[in-house]
């Protein structure tokens, strides 16, 4: 499925003019001519390659699609690619810094919160988000948080245990002294970009 | 696989500029603010505008304010924005309560106030909250403004007074002393539109604050004399309210005593004023059950906030009297 848009989308590309975009997608500047009617989820996964986000239920409803649009998490599959224009656009594929995985992603391997994966990108982008402004969140804040996405494999027992291990993490990080630039927490994470 | 079909787009850059779009465009365009209505109508075909104008970089519509002893709020406010704001939650409670249990987090941080009214889904949150509090919307046109009132907004399912050439572009309420208002929902699961919901607003003789020392858990029982009602709003979504009001409920309440007798009175006029229809979140006489239980509920507790603090969410300060 994921194969037939490109197709379409070069046979609409003759009949009609497209748009000029210009966005930043994890730091790096990216303009390409679409059509308005793009969906920015098929714009990051076709025109840019970027298929860590995933197209989900189309709806709205899933959340595997969840990007960051400027500093907020947005369902992609509900967001023109145009109106992304001149904005900045953060993906799951900027979460690792430097080969080093973001506190979220070990939590996520520690505490097995994914089973198939599909959800984990969008899940993991708004936990991202979370501990950015909420580095201590209950469970139950948690599960608030994520309550507009769906998991069908884990129960999300292991979800929240995960973004609690991250959260745990950054804490122990930060108590443990302060380290430089470059080091992972919540303090340096999506600045600069 | 679902796109919108073929469409122009135009970003606007003011007001006046989105105005005049709008003109040059036509009855086939249509304003794009968070899209999270407008989107998916368009992936379903249930809307084919030609020509988008959005007007996501109008920051002049992005605002919360109080002025001239009104609560405004700009039609590009994202839900997200009026659920955090202290100010609109210390006036009028009822906003926030209802913000919460609207969509899910990630959709509130994008789809917005303006967007969500205009859609005029039969089962909008805001639209209660707003005939609840008897507000104001102004829409722009080329020619300047004019305001309409909440309950006159909407002429039927997914329509609205706002005429092809005008843009929404504030909501206003007036902050008067005495108030409290609050929002309870009946959802089937998290994120979803309302089995049915109902906001209350209570304005209560000689400002509400005359018990200053009253204890949150004594209102929250609502056995106890809770004074005399100056106004009331009662605003119903998703139960096939007219106006997404009960109008005679309100009538009722304004000169009665506060008190479980005269909630239960006003549950009873309301629920008896909705047309709910069957369909897939519940029977008609369940959501009529819900119209009469959920408007005792609600103004329940927007009297215990009226008494105790004035209008505003618990833990709020005093209302701005001015």
């Amino acid at each position: 499925m994921a194969g037939a848009r490109p197709a379409a989308h070069r046979r609409m590309k003759a009949e009609h003019d497209d748009m000029q975009i210009t966005m930043t997608v994890n730091g790096v500047s990216h303009t390409r001519d679409v059509e308005a009617r793009l969906l920015l989820i098929h714009f990051l996964r076709d025109d840019l390659g970027l298929t860590g986000s995933h197209w989900g239920c189309d709806t709205s409803n899933c959340g595997a699609c969840v990007v960051w649009l400027d500093e907020t998490p947005v369902k992609s599959c509900t967001v023109l690619a145009a109106m992304a224009d001149g904005r900045r656009v953060r993906t799951v594929e900027d979460l690792a810094l430097g080969g080093r995985l973001d506190p979220v992603q070990q939590g996520f391997a520690e505490c097995h919160g994914l089973q198939c994966g599909f959800c984990t990108p969008g899940m993991m982008m708004t936990a991202r988000w979370l501990l950015d402004h909420h580095p201590d969140p209950s469970a139950e804040e948690i599960r608030e948080a994520l309550s507009g996405q769906l998991c069908r494999c884990t129960g999300y027992e292991n979800i929240v245990r995960s973004v609690r291990w991250a959260s745990e993490h950054e804490a122990r990080e930060l108590r443990a002294g302060q380290h430089g630039p470059g080091e992972h927490g919540a303090v340096q994470h999506g600045e600069g970009r | 696989m679902q796109v919108p079909a073929y469409v122009e787009y135009e970003k606007a850059t003011s007001v006046a500029h989105a105005l005049a779009l709008l003109d040059r465009f036509g009855p086939e365009a249509r304003i794009l603010a968070g899209g999270h209505s407008l989107i998916p109508m368009m992936k379903l075909r249930l809307a084919q505008p030609e020509t988008l104008i959005d007007i996501n970089g109008l920051s002049e519509l992005s605002y919360i304010t109080v002025t001239a002893g009104e609560l405004r709020i700009g039609a590009l406010t994202r839900h997200a924005q009026l659920l955090d704001s202290g100010e609109a939650a210390r006036h009028f409670a009822v906003l926030h309560d209802a913000e919460l249990v609207i969509a899910d987090p990630v959709v509130r941080n994008w789809g917005t106030v303006g967007g969500s009214l205009c859609q005029a889904d039969p089962s909008e949150d805001l639209s209660a909250a707003f005939a609840a509090l008897k507000a104001t919307m102004v829409i722009a046109h080329p020619g300047g403004t004019r305001t309409v009132p909440a309950r006159d907004f909407y002429t039927g399912p997914y329509e609205t007074v706002v005429a092809p050439g005008e843009i929404l572009t504030e909501i206003r309420i007036t902050i008067r002393p005495g108030g409290g208002s609050a929002y309870e929902k009946v959802g089937r699961r998290a994120g979803d539109w309302p089995v049915g919901a109902v906001g209350s607003a209570l304005w209560l003789d000689g400002g509400g604050l005359d018990c200053g020392g009253a204890d949150r858990g004594g209102a929250d029982r609502g056995g106890l004399d809770g004074g005399i009602i100056a106004d009331a709003g009662i605003g119903l979504t998703a139960v096939g309210a007219p106006h997404f009001a009960a109008a005679g409920a309100e009538e009722f309440l304004r000169g009665a005593p506060a008190t479980e007798e005269s909630f239960a009175r006003a549950g009873e006029l309301a629920a008896a004023s909705c047309q709910p229809v069957s369909d897939q979140r519940g029977p008609a006489d369940y959501k009529r059950h819900l119209a009469c239980e959920l408007t005792i509920r609600s103004l329940r507790r927007a009297l215990a906030r009226a008494r105790t603090h004035g209008g505003g969410a618990p833990g709020g300060a005093p209302q701005d009297e001015g």
